[in-house]
């Protein structure tokens, strides 16, 4: 099986798979982002971007963003250390999973029946005494909805982590008198990090290019890049803006690509010594 | 690895037994495009009794599909692959388009029902003589209140939605030239406004509107408003009729400074396959009963002067859905303000949005 021309033939899907959706839409995005409405070629789009507007715009995106990730983080680490201490982990796994093959807009939707008004959390609130508040519409359902969706993604990558940490290592770290704290600040942190990481990608990227949400959740209160790129896209029909914003967006993940990366050293080797 | 081909043999059988059937079923009475027309229309815009009926007429099948913002749907034309018979733009929309060569000119030998159509309707700025487009619905854009959720308050200007006691109620539309719109109206300028100090006042006066702001979303604010969740928004006439009809408290005002009259056409894009049955449905759709018919399922305003006289006269006498000649001189029609102008009014707008937070 290791003949040069069959593992040649092995890279083909791949490598068109590369050029098709990753390369040429990104080449194709920065050249746009260089035209104006008329087509004439300008960096004014460039220029535009660092306006109040924009800078701004981005500033809350990443903001609501880091929000997003740390709200999913502090849920998601506990519940997915609980499930590796369940007998049936694989069964209690998959029950959170499952709603996230639901389609995103339609639990959306139901957070807005859910939140409002008449809702049954507002008749909750009610019948403890606080009453009625605005729920619908505000920074906190905002927050609240996306961090719900994606929370699965979030433990799964921990879960797998946890999963396959090594039992023994926990038992040595206690026989060698650390505390529990200790133990899991020096010895199940940094051997699931890898994990933490690659949750931490998978929502921190798509939560700075949420839409739709914002309007239905939050009533535009909170607009984030991505509800920008499809302004521009179909309301001002001006390409080249859009464009930009996306270039830029892309810039932006790539850099958390390589932030959250990075340290790739010793911890996750002795993770896999079995 | 047995198993696993066996499961994809299986997959691809199944798939391709499953797109036979599609393709059989989906044939039906058509074999080819000359009797059967594609129609893409705004959703919940006509009476699917109609298309039933148009179809048993004349013997053409159509295919219905539905688009939700104007853009969209030039974006879909525009890059072609589609062969859309008819389409219904609004009337900036239907200046673009033709602009861009997107439309082919109506045979009006082909539509004697013109006739029907209240002269006050046609000759437009948008598109003079009719060239391209007939006139399908039309209505204003106002104020939807539900009385019952408010403090007495009534509303008859723009102005009135400042008023410091409605903090957090007011519901906006997410659209750029609705709500600049509604603030150049409120200061007293056009809504076609191309000066950027208007422009620049209209935003500075909304910004001061944000404490009263609830939400600024799209057609969602129907649902809101039936369900007493919301007590005031911006809306479209036939919006608030819609509203009207599932929740009686509501009411809706003109307000009294100006706003925006807008119109919904007919026209027959020029990807069109089908020439003469779009022809055909045209006339169809402006026939008196049919359209009286249409007027009374879908709630908005028709400018078909004979359907008019077959509809109940308590609706057509509604001042707020029928404006009076004198009420609808206040009113003004978009112009196509070509695309730069319409990404400031979109960055104005964002502005205003960004500054919610």
């Amino acid at each position: 099986m290791n003949n040069k021309p069959l593992r040649s033939i092995y890279l083909i899907p791949y490598t068109a798979w590369v050029l098709l959706f990753v390369i040429a839409p990104i080449a194709l995005i920065v050249y746009y982002s260089f035209f104006d409405l008329t087509g004439q070629f300008t960096l004014s789009n460039y220029a535009n971007f660092f306006s109040s507007v924009y800078l701004k715009l981005t500033i809350s995106s990443f903001w609501y963003a880091f929000l997003i990730t740390l709200f999913s983080l502090l849920v998601a680490y506990p519940t997915a250390y609980f499930l590796t201490k369940t007998r049936h982990k694989q069964l209690w796994l998959l029950l959170i999973i499952i709603p996230s093959w639901i389609n995103l807009l339609l639990k959306t939707y139901a957070f807005i029946g859910l939140m409002g008004l008449y809702g049954p959390l507002n008749a909750f609130l009610e019948t403890i005494g606080i009453g009625k508040q605005q729920i619908l519409f505000t920074d906190f359902s905002f927050v609240f909805v996306s961090v719900y969706i994606f929370i699965p993604f979030m433990i799964l990558p921990i879960f797998n982590a946890l999963d396959k940490l090594n039992p023994a290592l926990i038992d040595a770290s206690r026989d060698l008198g650390a505390n529990a704290w200790t133990t899991f600040r020096r010895v199940i942190l940094p051997l699931t990090m890898n994990g933490v990481k690659s949750g931490i990608q998978v929502v921190f990227i798509p939560a700075l290019s949420l839409f739709m949400i914002t309007r239905l959740i939050a009533g535009n209160k909170v607009i984030t890049l991505g509800t920008a790129i499809e302004q521009q896209f179909l309301v001002t029909q001006n390409w080249g803006m859009g464009s930009t914003i996306a270039v830029f967006l892309t810039l932006f993940m790539f850099l958390i690509m390589i932030i959250t990366s990075g340290g790739e050293r010793g911890t996750t080797k002795v993770g896999k010594v079995k | 690895m047995k198993d696993l081909i066996r499961g994809v043999i299986l997959i691809v059988i199944i798939s391709f037994v499953l797109m036979v059937i599609n393709s059989k079923l989906g044939e039906g009475g058509s074999r080819s495009s000359k009797d059967s027309i594609t129609v893409y229309n705004w959703g919940e815009y006509i009476d699917p009794d109609l298309l039933k009926q148009f179809e048993q007429e004349t013997g053409i099948k159509v295919i219905y599909e539905t688009f939700d913002s104007n853009e969209g749907m030039m974006g879909k034309i525009e890059q072609g692959g589609t062969s859309y018979d008819i389409s219904m733009p609004s009337e900036y929309m239907v200046e673009m388009m033709a602009e861009k060569d997107l439309l082919l000119p109506i045979d009006y030998d082909k539509v004697p029902n013109i006739q029907n159509i209240d002269p006050y309707f046609l000759d437009l700025p948008f598109d003079p003589k009719n060239k391209y487009s007939i006139p399908y619905f039309w209505g204003t854009l106002g104020i939807a209140f539900n009385p019952t959720l408010l403090e007495g308050q009534t509303f008859e200007s723009w102005d009135s939605l400042w008023d410091p006691s409605l903090k957090g109620r007011v519901v906006l539309v997410d659209s750029a030239r609705e709500t600049i719109g509604m603030g150049l109206n409120s200061l007293g300028y056009s809504l076609n406004s191309t000066d950027l100090r208007e422009l620049r006042q209209a935003t500075d006066k909304l910004n001061t509107l944000i404490p009263n702001v609830k939400a600024v979303i799209g057609d969602e604010v129907t649902q809101l408003m039936v369900n007493n969740e919301a007590a005031i928004s911006l809306t479209w006439s036939g919006q608030a009729a819609d509203m009207m009809y599932e929740n009686e408290d509501i009411d809706y005002i003109v307000p009294e400074e100006g706003s925006n009259l807008w119109f919904d056409n007919m026209v027959i894009p020029r990807t069109a396959k089908n020439i003469d049955g779009a022809h055909a449905f045209i006339n169809f759709m402006l026939d008196a009963e049919v359209a009286a018919q249409n007027a009374d399922y879908v709630g908005y305003s028709t400018p078909n002067e004979a359907a008019l006289t077959l509809m109940d006269p308590e609706v057509i006498e509604d001042e707020r859905f029928y404006p009076d000649e004198e009420t609808r001189s206040h009113l003004e029609v978009y112009k196509n303000l070509g695309l730069e102008m319409l990404g400031i009014y979109n960055e104005l707008f964002l502005e205003v949005k960004m500054n919610m937070n």
